[in-house]
């Protein structure tokens, strides 16, 4: 069975054969100069920014657009709020007691072009990141802060073995479906509280297989000499390259940009 | 050198006993004494509770002794200091392919115990090409292991051992859950590695052709070694090998049952070809004309049609880039009460096949008829279709979920919206049918051992009283005390209640024990559709589709070639001893 995890585009491209952690990076330094930015030079730079990115990715567009549907309500939600709600400028429409000024205008224009430049932001790094690769470039990323208690490496192990087993419980639930079926168990009709019913047989084999699972794993890996991040090296050390530390610079500049022009010129 | 040296070795863990409302300790392992040179390729042997994987899990300080000492490769397993190294000279394969593997990607899981050990990159990149290389699985490096079969995925894992370099490797039932395919895959590497690398291999089994392969064979009974020799030493004390649940190859079977019959061949015989070269040189009687062999014919049984498959196609994943075509103009005729065996490789859609019979999977084409009727042309629910065929999956006892037995078994009844009355009726019968007690009706399905909890799952499906009753590989991974409690209360249901049985199953001398027409499937068609014995005298064609026939079988058919005039439809060891002993020397 071949169960697609994330939303992972497999193809080859600059973008794709990045560094996980300058990807990562770069999408939090991209957030940090979106809110920074003020003004018009500082979004057109945002947007042409993002732009070369998704050119270089080698994804559809469609599929960057993909992630905004589930927050377009939010995006709308907004909108509406600030254009409501905001009482400085000048009034340029009124009805009733419905008055919605320049500034509030500009304002939830603004709000609505970061939210959308930041979800496909996000995007991009995703559609170009394999779970995988993102969980190891959280892990190098995290390792900074383990001296104040960040269990880096446990979290990163813990999302990789998920992410493993997401195909193989997959399978088992399918697996059980048709089992129970085979019982005259029923998992279509019904009311909601007979569904929810109907899905005990479904779940407690699940997780007891989950957990059968979970203790094989554990042997099997102590077995492999696991014994946590003591001592550990990597096949495939992560290597900074030339277009990490130049996506680095251009994200920084980013930043550094948007804040003078905010600092300097209040743009 | 010896690699492992256990002394006296005792190990106890305390069990909860219910009846005396009391813990007490439980001796897993009494007393066990065994060295086991550098290079050795032992197999270990015993039902399922004699401490097989307990002493294997020491052999890799996974647990430390009560009492005694063990050594591998001159360190003492107690010696904590030393853990590491131990686990690292001495590793281990386990028998669920799934769950041992742990990364996403092929190499990666490949790379992990050296990962663990701290070895630098570009020698766990060697390492990793070198273990990837010697179990040929090169080309599957980046490969998703989910997507692999249950062959590859254990030798990913043996890959996943090999690249820690050790000395020994501990297979604990490799391949119980593994078709025969896999099985000979898994097998194969462990061979190669014993022989060209050196390594010491301990293979814990239920499958006597693989203890056969050993050097050496140790077998356990209630945490001690009761017999520890060559295989052929082993295996030719039959009797004390079937007192003690355990199979002998048939080959060396047959050599014994000759010799009670008077005959003096040589017992230390494993393979086919030793027997038949045994039975060649020992000589026949030279007119064999005169002899009136016993004959004994089946014939199918005629009557009602129960199941007919007309035409039936199925394709997964129709119009899509993994379109496959699962089954191709299929046609069967069930009759009632007949007990068929369904074989054919991984693949071949006996899974499809069977889902199909009780409208798991609706057919792309064809029909498919129960009774007479249409299955898919009926309107509304399948419930009551499914009531009539019965359908127990593979690890049937993986669906258990209510808080007891009794009411695990009830599911079944209650969901077709029986009376109390007559749910407890048939809960009653099911579980009496499998061999459960009423002790147990109150008890949690999950408390009861692996062979035990099969049963229970079998009795929910028996509970809807069916009038077919499907098991696809009721014996996976039971070993041959639980396989042969499984397989007689089948056949015992068969004969009692005279219901229509289909057997999927990848073991042949089951099958040939049990059915009266055998199905063979191969490339989604039906390949052959007859009695055992005309098929199994097939049995070189079985061989060119991947399936072998039962050893007997074979040493029949090898005879017949060599010109030896006997009937070669012959395919139970009873009746080729009453054949032989007729007719040698």
């Amino acid at each position: 069975m071949n169960v697609t995890i994330g939303q992972y585009y497999p193809v080859d491209s600059i973008i794709h054969n990045l560094d996980s952690r300058s990807k990562i990076m770069a999408t939090m330094l991209y957030i940090i100069g979106l809110f920074t930015a003020k003004g018009i030079i500082g979004y057109t730079l945002a947007i042409i920014i993002l732009a070369v990115a998704i050119y270089l990715s080698n994804v559809p567009f469609r599929l960057m657009l993909g992630g905004l549907k589930g927050i377009l309500i939010i995006i709308i939600f907004t909108v509406v709020l600030n254009l409501l709600f905001t009482r400085q400028g000048d009034v340029i429409f009124s009805l009733g007691i419905i008055k919605i000024t320049d500034y509030g205008a500009l304002l939830s224009l603004k709000m609505a072009v970061r939210l959308i430049l930041l979800i496909v932001a996000s995007s991009v790094m995703t559609l170009t990141t394999s779970p995988i690769e993102l969980t190891v470039g959280m892990e190098y990323l995290l390792k900074p802060f383990k001296r104040i208690g960040v269990p880096a490496h446990e979290i990163s192990m813990m999302m990789s073995i998920a992410l493993r087993f997401i195909p193989t419980l997959i399978e088992e639930l399918d697996k059980i479906k048709k089992a129970q079926m085979a019982r005259g168990a029923d998992f279509d009709g019904g009311k909601l509280t007979d569904r929810a019913k109907s899905l005990l047989p479904l779940l407690v084999p699940l997780f007891v297989s989950s957990f059968r699972r979970a203790v094989e794993l554990a042997t099997a890996m102590e077995a492999r000499c696991y014994r946590g991040d003591i001592n550990r090296t990597r096949m495939n050390e992560p290597v900074l390259k030339r277009n990490d530390y130049i996506t680095f610079s251009i994200y920084g500049g980013f930043v550094i940009v948007t804040l003078l022009l905010r600092l300097i010129w209040g743009l | 050198m010896d690699f492992i040296n256990s002394q006296n070795l005792i190990y106890e863990y305390t069990v909860y006993n219910e009846e005396k409302g009391e813990s007490q300790p439980f001796r897993a392992l009494n007393g066990i004494n065994l060295t086991v040179p550098e290079g050795q390729f032992i197999a270990v042997l015993g039902h399922n509770g004699s401490g097989k994987s307990t002493f294997a899990k020491h052999i890799n300080a996974l647990i430390t002794p009560t009492d005694g000492v063990i050594y591998v490769n001159g360190m003492d397993t107690a010696d904590e200091s030393k853990l590491w190294d131990i686990r690292q000279s001495a590793g281990m394969v386990f028998q669920n392919p799934d769950n041992q593997i742990i990364a996403t990607i092929v190499e990666e899981d490949v790379a992990f115990g050296p990962e663990n050990l701290g070895i630098p990159s570009q020698e766990i990149r060697k390492r990793v090409d070198f273990a990837l290389k010697t179990v040929s699985m090169e080309e599957f490096r980046r490969s998703a292991p989910s997507l692999l079969s249950g062959g590859q995925k254990q030798r990913i894992a043996i890959a996943g051992v090999l690249a820690m370099k050790p000395r020994c490797i501990v297979l604990d039932e490799p391949t119980a859950m593994l078709d025969p395919a896999g099985r000979r895959e898994v097998i194969d590497t462990v061979m190669q590695l014993n022989r060209q690398e050196g390594i010491t291999i301990v293979l814990i089994t239920h499958y006597m052709e693989e203890a056969a392969l050993a050097d050496r064979v140790v077998v356990m009974e209630k945490g001690r070694i009761v017999m520890d020799d060559s295989p052929e030493k082993v295996f030719s004390q039959v009797e004390k090998m079937k007192s003690l649940h355990l199979d002998v190859p048939q080959a060396t079977e047959l050599m014994y049952a000759l010799n009670k019959r008077g005959f003096n061949l040589n017992g230390n015989v494993l393979t086919i070809d030793e027997a038949v070269n045994e039975l060649l040189s020992h000589g026949f009687k030279g007119d064999m004309n005169d002899i009136d062999l016993p004959r004994n014919e089946q014939h199918h049984k005629s009557g009602e049609t129960i199941i007919e498959v007309r035409r039936l196609t199925h394709i997964y994943g129709k119009k899509s880039a993994f379109e496959k075509t699962a089954l191709y103009n299929v046609n069967i005729k069930i009759n009632k009460g007949e007990f068929i065996g369904l074989i054919g490789h991984t693949g071949s859609g006996k899974s499809t096949l069977i889902q199909h019979l009780n409208g798991l999977i609706k057919p792309d084409s064809g029909q498919v008829l129960v009774n007479g009727t249409d299955i898919n042309a009926v309107r509304g629910s399948l419930k009551n279709l499914r009531q009539k065929v019965g359908l127990v999956f593979q690890y049937p006892e993986y669906q258990l979920f209510e808080s007891t037995i009794y009411r695990d078994v009830a599911f079944g009844p209650k969901n077709m919206g029986l009376s109390e009355d007559e749910i407890d009726r048939r809960v009653r019968s099911a579980l009496k049918l499998v061999g459960m007690g009423e002790e147990y009706y109150e008890k949690s399905p999950f408390e009861l051992s692996g062979g035990q909890k099969r049963r229970v799952a079998i009795a929910g499906v028996l509970a809807m009283e069916p009038e077919v009753l499907i098991l696809d590989e009721p014996a996976a991974g039971l070993d041959p005390y639980g396989r042969d409690e499984i397989l007689s209360s089948i056949q015992s249901m068969h004969k009692k209640l005279g219901i229509t049985v289909i057997l999927v199953s990848h073991s042949m001398e089951d099958i040939s024990r049990l059915a009266d027409r055998i199905l063979v499937m191969n490339r989604g068609s039906v390949d052959m559709f007859d009695t055992v014995k005309d098929v199994f005298k097939r049995s070189k064609h079985l061989n060119e589709i991947g399936l072998a026939a039962p050893q007997i079988s074979v040493i029949m058919d090898k005879l017949c070639d060599k010109g030896i005039m006997l009937p070669c439809d012959v395919y139970t060891v009873d009746e080729a001893v009453d054949i032989l002993s007729l007719i040698l020397r």
